[in-house]
């Protein structure tokens, strides 16, 4: 049985059935509005807060999920399976559409931290 | 002997949320060999041209990621004198001696946690069990490879690409305590004592670890297993595919190693890679760099930009 999952963020929404996880679902109708990591339930990239709906999920690494905001709603789109339809909200960075961004100059935010040893000293 | 004191990546222990799809995967799928298990549920695993008893430890865990990467050192004698060392330099916390059998067939484990926050061990003593290609007993009038190989089947786990906040520390421990070098390095180029990244050798290999720094602590980027040649890389994509497994990217090559490579997720999101090619390292070659503005042909030569989940899928 198929369901629609609606994602608050991107306005987009799609079917998923009861055995596929929402993130495979949301990759196959070509949509973005949740950010794809391992796929797995274990970096967390695609956390997602249920806004309504009912659901069941799968484990998930306590690492990206702890017990409490799995209380409160907060799972990984891809141990999520709808039981009717659902709205969720992306958590996550929302990476847009495609997941590699075609730049030459990937700019990185490598802010200097205070250095606990001095730099190693080349050779 | 040439290369000496610490020899090689000798185990790694993976954490994975649900122990039976993880065998499927490592031993089906990536064509692992289970060798024991432990009164903990620990699963020990080789690949097929590794002597040693064991490489790659799956323990179930409420949490994915690494628990601990294991070192070859050349002697007991070593593992002494190194753990002496590693105290002295004051660079790493939670020195321990973990006895000998605690791990099936390994001798006494010296372990500590390095500035990046990974925990590492050494150790001198694990039993060779060999590779199954002798046709008159071990390692006497050989094949070229073993019957009954099964999935990718790379022939050994390679290295770990790790993510941690203190690069500086941890590459100071690596080059002056432990007897690495600096194979490549990735640096900011309006500072270049500035590093990113480093991707350290104690071997021939053109890297045994690599460490980018990210402002976490003892954070698992990937475990890397080798395979033969890009043919064969091709075909662990295949097999993949068809195997419905996750892949991140790839098959295609890095700038850095020139390895050929495809990298993809175990079913707790933990990511392998498979890859082959390369080059010989030795300790007088000089180190490559390769400024920030270049990451993106540095990590993926072909599309020259980093994917969105390099930096940022870890566990």
């Amino acid at each position: 049985m198929s369901h629609r999952v609606s994602i608050e963020n991107t306005g987009e929404s799609f079917a998923c059935a009861e055995d596929v996880h929402v993130l495979a679902a949301m990759e196959q109708a070509c949509c973005h509005g949740i950010p794809v990591g391992c796929r797995n339930g274990g970096c967390g990239a695609c956390k997602v807060r249920i806004t309504s709906g009912s659901f069941h999920t799968k484990k998930m690494n306590r690492a990206v999920v702890s017990a409490a905001e799995e209380a409160d709603g907060c799972v990984l789109a891809c141990k999520l399976y709808p039981q009717g339809d659902i709205t969720v909200k992306a958590l996550g960075r929302v990476w847009g559409a495609g997941t590699v961004r075609k730049s030459a100059h990937f700019s990185l935010d490598f802010t200097r931290p205070a250095l606990v040893s001095q730099p190693d000293k080349e050779t | 002997m040439a290369i000496t004191g610490v020899l090689r990546p000798g185990h790694v222990v993976i954490r994975v949320l649900e122990l039976a799809p993880a065998l499927k995967h490592y031993i089906e799928v990536l064509g692992l060999t289970e060798v024991a298990r432990d009164k903990k549920g620990r699963v020990y695993l080789k690949a097929w041209d590794e002597h040693d008893h064991h490489s790659v430890v799956l323990r179930e865990a409420d949490e994915a990621g690494m628990d601990y990467m294991g070192w070859k050192v050349d002697s007991p004698a070593t593992l002494k004198s190194l753990a002496k060392d590693i105290e002295k330099s004051k660079l790493c916390t939670d020195l321990e001696w973990i006895p000998a059998g605690e791990h099936p067939e390994t001798g006494e484990r010296f372990r500590f946690t390095i500035p990046t926050g990974h925990l590492m061990e050494l150790y001198a003593e694990k039993k060779y069990i060999g590779n199954n290609c002798g046709t008159d007993g071990q390692n006497v009038n050989p094949d070229p490879w073993p019957d009954g190989q099964h999935g990718i089947s790379p022939s050994r786990f390679d290295h770990c690409l790790l993510y941690g906040d203190d690069l500086d520390g941890t590459v100071k421990l690596f080059r002056e305590v432990l007897g690495f070098s600096i194979a490549e390095k990735i640096v900011t180029k309006a500072d270049p004592n500035f590093m990113i990244g480093a991707f350290l050798t104690c071997s021939n290999k053109a890297h045994d670890v690599a460490f980018i720094r990210q402002p976490v602590k003892g954070k698992f980027h990937h475990a890397s297993f080798e395979l033969g040649s890009w043919e064969k890389v091709l075909r662990a994509g295949d097999i993949l595919s068809r195997n419905k497994v996750s892949i991140d990217i790839g098959p295609t090559r890095h700038g850095i190693t020139r390895g050929e490579t495809i990298y993809f997720f175990d079913p707790s999101g933990n990511r392998n890679e498979v890859f082959a090619g390369g080059y010989i390292h030795y300790p007088d070659r000089p180190a490559i760099t390769w400024y920030d503005e270049t990451l993106g042909p540095a990590i993926f030569y072909h599309d020259r930009a980093i994917n969105e989940a390099f930096l940022s899928v870890f566990t």
